[in-house]
């Protein structure tokens, strides 16, 4: 800690515009110079200064975006180390690459609040923002953790482990022969069997980062659909979440002819918001494919959002809709209150037809009762209720950054196989990719080394 | 009544491998020392198996040594047979074992601290301690002595309440026929330190005569002059061999049929015993699809018929142990000479030590070995040295010395028994150093005599032998960066033969060195050289040129870990009453009392997330208190 280089987005994500990546460390502006080409060639950039340019892969010299960038020498900046700022466009896929490329490049995932904190450390603000820094880290961890456990259920931690497990064989194998070297019960690994066993991990860590790269990092949340008939208001509700317009909203039914997908943050969960086109019977060619995309964007959905019009009597479309949700969580947003006459016994209509399902009354149009619905959707996320989706691989940046090196380590380690080393050489890239790994899953090797050791082989005096 | 035993400064209680280690590392630190133990006869006893060293076990010796401490020195005279193992799987994990002359090692132990100036040797129990104003002020026998000190190490090994178990016979008793210490347990309660109970157990011993050798495998020793010691000089005569048979499915069948007898199943043994060690009947019951077991015959010593068999460790009765071992090819006519059996000890929760050993309640009180939750002569001895040191310093006025991961298996061994504590017997494996390429046997001298010698227990004669080696290593590297080869037919034939690539054009003595199918006898051959380096020297050179890649991966990591050890955290943060840390965290810490936020993030219960708020609030306090935090004040090896 305090000793390299940490990166982030700093900007929020599921908001347009622009997208900052920001790193902070001694390695900064190496970095940034490495993962950045000047417009008009610059040798030696002034600090401070926001300079035009595209964001190239170091490897190959690929152009990944059109950005700017600023290089800040510490101590003017605010952390009081080297900072480096690239805005890219927004949008999640061009900041999220060149996350990945500055990452690649030596940075290190930034912990939640660790900007804060280390400026907070190196004497940059003052004593009395200590508490708020606390509250960050500890906000934020907690959150991470309640979705951690939530995707402990999900294949992504499935899929590590296994690999994982693989692996802890191998090296448990490697060091019960190094420990106990005369028990003959513990017979050498042949390298054909390290590599046996290392390829398929290797395969799988690949299969994981693929799911990475198809640009589904920081854009997979929790799958939340918003569903309902026809002009309920589902894309106000949409545009009310994302602070902004960014869906078509009309009085005219049917605008809203595709699914939109977009990311938001609530309170630190992660939220994949889809729209959906209003589900009705409909002979408008388009329309239909709209309809069918919104049921299969409703059948895949971890979270339900099912908005209908409180001013009119629950129809029987309305009542299959929710059949079609089934027992997925499922919130129901009773949208326009400011057209009821006498709003209580609307509600009460609206309750007794959706029970048990939560009610969260609305006038998306007057922008009422947005706060109760974020802390609707937030309860049932941290109550375990809708958790990250089962298809869901990767989906942040650190657990990308953590499958890179364990798949570095071990292809290191292949090489090294290969050159002949010796098995204690092997072990210590296979060590560095395991703990890599446990990085996602939570584990510590060492424990599970020992325990695996004295498991698998038979050995005493 | 008590009357006045007389006055030291250094009292160690038990001389056994911990207790020798202590005993001499204050003496020879200046410290009147008195060591105390049960029976005169047991000094440095070796109650198990007749062997040191092995894999992280031979690397805890090595660096014993290299501190200045006697444990190598002492096997190297009275070694029956050496071998060096693992020497196919790299360099960090090339280890010594020897097989010991039990008899001839006590003796000779015996005799460096019955002539080291210094120490006096004396039979007692001790029954409790002198304790006053939170310090420890000496100890008093079962004869009433009271010894006084301002520094007492325990080394108490398995003799606390010790209880042997042989099938449904149980009888208090210390290890190998010794006594037991009944009484100072309870004093150590008084002075609320908390007690477990911890299980370990031995094989059956036997006739030599009664051996069929011809149904076994012979296990020789190297025929090369290693030793233990950088300044050892190998023992002399012929090297005994041991002996390789295994146990068959007839064995099994005896011990399933005797399961009912054994106290592991019928509930009275109650402590726990070490999943590395299980006994027989263990593995039997737990590994049930293995038709076989490997069993060594190991003599116990030059003049003596008794063998230990290793790999039977049991606790079953006397008649079955009998019957059992009859089923092993060779020993179909085997005589028992002692049976095997598990013994059951008071052991102290090692997370009430500090780094240094000493305890966090009582001032002046250290403890080393068994009782500290560890097995094994050469962890005992390891922490023994430590804590002499220690207590010397303590006595002196000196910071105390702590041993960091990244320098040595002492420090691994240390810091993994105080911070993490154990819930069974901890044995040293390599795989426990995260630094291991760093901490190899090699190089224990270059780790650690420095400091050995700063301490005082290293000679300047040794110190400027180890200087001499030092600067050969040095510049030996520095002609091979150097020196060049040339890409010539003679060259390109050698190459070949050795089932390596030619050369394009001339590279580096070391470049080439770094082949794995060269060896640095090759590059002298290329070079037209014959050797003129030490073996020691040479092997250093090798392995410096040959695996620089990994040594400067680890080098970096150590690095990083260097800067959270030197984060020092003072002794009394107020843990609990912090915002922001978890709750289990903040108990955890308030119980270990890190001295270093590495130290910290090794408690298991402390997160990263604790870790990060922990800083914020030192980094609060140091502003508070308008000073910059010390950067440790121990004197930290690095």
């Amino acid at each position: 800690m305090l000793d390299d280089t940490i990166a982030a987005i700093s900007t929020p994500p599921g908001e347009g515009g622009i997208g900052i990546v920001r790193m902070s460390g001694p390695n900064a502006i190496n970095i940034g110079s490495a993962v950045f080409c000047f417009h008009n060639s610059v040798k030696k950039p002034q600090s401070h200064r926001l300079y035009y340019g595209y964001v190239k892969d170091p490897e190959d010299g690929r152009i990944i975006d059109e950005a700017l960038i600023a290089f800040m020498r510490a101590p003017y900046t605010y952390t009081r180390e080297d900072v480096v700022e690239i805005n890219c466009h927004g949008g999640a896929l061009p900041v999220s690459k060149t996350l990945g490329l500055v990452l690649a490049a030596g940075a290190r995932m930034a912990e939640p609040g660790e900007f804060t904190q280390r400026a907070f450390l190196n004497g940059r603000i003052d004593l009395a923002q200590a508490e708020a820094v606390i509250q960050i880290i500890r906000a934020k961890t907690e959150t991470a953790m309640v979705l951690g456990m939530s995707q402990l259920r999900g294949r992504l931690s499935g899929a590590v482990r296994e690999i994982r497990q693989t692996l802890l064989k191998i090296l448990a194998h490697m060091e019960a022969s190094i420990d106990y070297p005369e028990h003959q019960d513990v017979e050498e690994l042949a390298r054909g069997q390290i590599v046996h066993g290392v390829e398929p991990a290797l395969s799988g860590i690949a299969t994981l980062l693929e799911t990475a790269d198809r640009g589904r990092i920081l854009r997979e949340g929790i799958r939340t659909a918003i569903v309902g008939r026809p002009n309920v208001g589902k894309s106000s509700l949409l545009n009310a979440l994302l602070h902004e317009q960014r869906a078509i909203v009309t009085a005219i039914p049917g605008t809203t002819r595709d699914v939109l997908e977009e990311s938001i943050n609530l309170g630190g969960v992660a939220l994949t918001i889809i729209d959906t086109a209003g589900i009705r019977e409909t002979v408008d060619q388009v329309e239909r494919i709209g309809v069918a995309r919104s049921r299969e964007a409703l059948e895949k959905a971890d979270l339900v959002l099912f908005v209908m019009d409180a001013s009119l009597p629950v129809s029987s479309e309305d009542r299959e809709i929710l059949a079609a949700a089934g027992d997925r969580p499922c919130i129901v947003v009773a949208n326009k209150t400011d057209l009821l006459q006498d709003t209580e016994q609307a509600l009460h209509s609206v309750i007794e037809n959706v029970s048990p399902r939560s009610v969260v009354p609305m006038s998306l149009l007057f922008e009422r009762g947005l706060a109760a619905l974020e802390q609707t959707i937030m309860d049932i996320v941290f109550r375990g209720e809708a958790t990250a989706p089962e298809h869901t691989m990767v989906t942040s940046t650190r657990h990308k950054d953590a499958l890179r090196r364990a798949q570095q380590s071990l292809q290191e380690m292949l090489r090294a196989l290969e050159d002949r080393f010796a098995i204690d050489l092997l072990a210590i890239d296979l060590h560095t990719a395991m703990e890599a790994l446990g990085e996602i899953t939570g584990e510590a090797v060492r424990e599970d080394l020992a325990e695996e050791i004295f498991r698998a082989f038979c050995i005493g005096k | 009544m008590t009357y006045p035993g007389g006055k030291y400064d250094v009292i160690v209680i038990g001389a056994g491998h911990a207790g020798c280690e202590a005993a001499l590392a204050a003496a020879r630190l200046g410290c009147r020392t008195l060591v105390i133990t049960i029976n005169l006869d047991a000094v440095a006893l070796m109650p198990c198996n007749p062997a040191i060293g092995g894999p992280a076990k031979g690397h805890l010796v090595r660096e014993v040594d290299a501190l200045g401490g006697q444990m190598g020195a002492t096997i190297d005279i009275t070694r029956i047979q050496i071998r060096l193992l693992n020497t196919g799987k790299g360099p960090a994990v090339h280890a010594l074992r020897a097989q010991a002359d039990k008899w001839h090692y006590q003796r000779q132990m015996r005799n460096i601290l019955e002539t080291t100036a210094n120490i006096h040797l004396q039979q007692a129990f001790v029954d409790r301690f002198y304790v006053k104003g939170g310090r420890i002020r000496g100890v008093v026998t079962h004869t009433g002595a009271l010894f006084e000190a301002d520094a007492v190490v325990l080394t108490t090994g398995t003799y606390l309440r010790g209880r042997i178990i042989i099938g449904s016979l149980n009888y208090k008793g210390g290890p190998n026929g010794q006594l037991t210490s009944g009484k100072l347990s309870g004093s150590m309660a008084k002075l609320g330190l908390r007690l477990s109970r911890f299980k370990t157990g031995t094989p059956p011993r036997v006739h030599k005569e009664s051996i069929n050798f011809d149904k076994m495998l012979i296990q020789p020793g190297d025929d090369k002059p290693l030793t233990f010691s950088f300044m050892g000089t190998p023992a002399s005569g012929e090297q005994v061999p041991c002996w390789l048979t295994h146990t068959t499915e007839k064995t099994h069948q005896v011990i399933q049929d005797n399961l009912h007898r054994s106290p592991l199943y019928s509930g009275d043994i109650k402590g726990v015993g070490p999943r590395y060690c299980p006994s027989i009947e263990d593995k039997v019951v737990r590994f049930s699809e293995r038709p076989s077991h490997q069993v060594f015959l190991e003599p116990e010593g030059r003049d003596t018929a008794e063998y230990y068999v290793q790999g039977m460790s049991t606790s079953l009765p006397e008649d079955v142990q009998i019957a059992m071992l009859r089923t092993i090819p060779g020993l179909e006519n085997v005589k028992l000479m002692r049976a095997g059996y598990a013994i059951e000890y008071d052991c102290l929760d090692p997370t009430q030590l500090k780094l240094t050993l000493e305890t966090k309640t009582v001032a002046g009180l250290f403890s080393a070995g068994q009782i500290n939750g560890s097995s094994g002569y050469e962890e005992a001895a390891a922490q023994g040295i430590v804590a002499g040191i220690n207590a010397a310093h303590y006595i002196n006025g000196i910071d105390p010395i702590i041993i960091d991961r990244s320098t040595a298996y002492i420090g691994v061994l240390i810091d993994d028994l105080v911070t993490k504590g154990t819930l069974e017997p901890y044995r040293m494996m390599t795989s426990r150093a995260e630094y291991r390429l760093l901490l190899r046997q090699d190089n224990a001298d270059a780790r650690l005599t420095p400091l050995g010698y700063k301490i005082g227990l290293i000679s300047p004669e040794r110190y400027h032998v180890f200087t001499q080696k030092s600067a050969s290593v040095d510049n030996e590297i520095g002609r091979m960066q150097e020196r060049t080869i040339p890409s010539t037919e003679d060259v390109n034939e050698y190459l070949e033969g050795k089932g390596s690539s030619p050369l394009g054009g001339h590279v580096s003595a070391a470049q080439l060195l770094k082949r794995p199918e060269l060896s640095y006898d090759d590059i002298l051959m290329l070079l037209q050289e014959t050797v003129s380096q030490e073996p020691d020297v040479a092997a250093q050179v090798e392995t410096q040129i040959k695996y620089q890649g990994y040594i400067e991966k680890q080098m970096q990591q150590v690095e990083k870990f260097k800067k959270m050890e030197n984060k020092a955290l003072p002794e009394d943060m107020p843990y609990c009453k912090m915002e922001g840390i978890s709750r289990e965290a903040a108990e955890k810490l308030a119980k270990i009392k890190p001295r270093s936020i590495g130290q910290a993030s090794r408690i298991s219960g402390v997160s990263p997330a604790d870790i990060s708020v922990l800083l914020v609030h030192l980094e609060q306090q140091r502003r508070k208190e308008g000073t910059r935090h010390v950067e440790s004040t121990h004197n930290t090896v690095h």
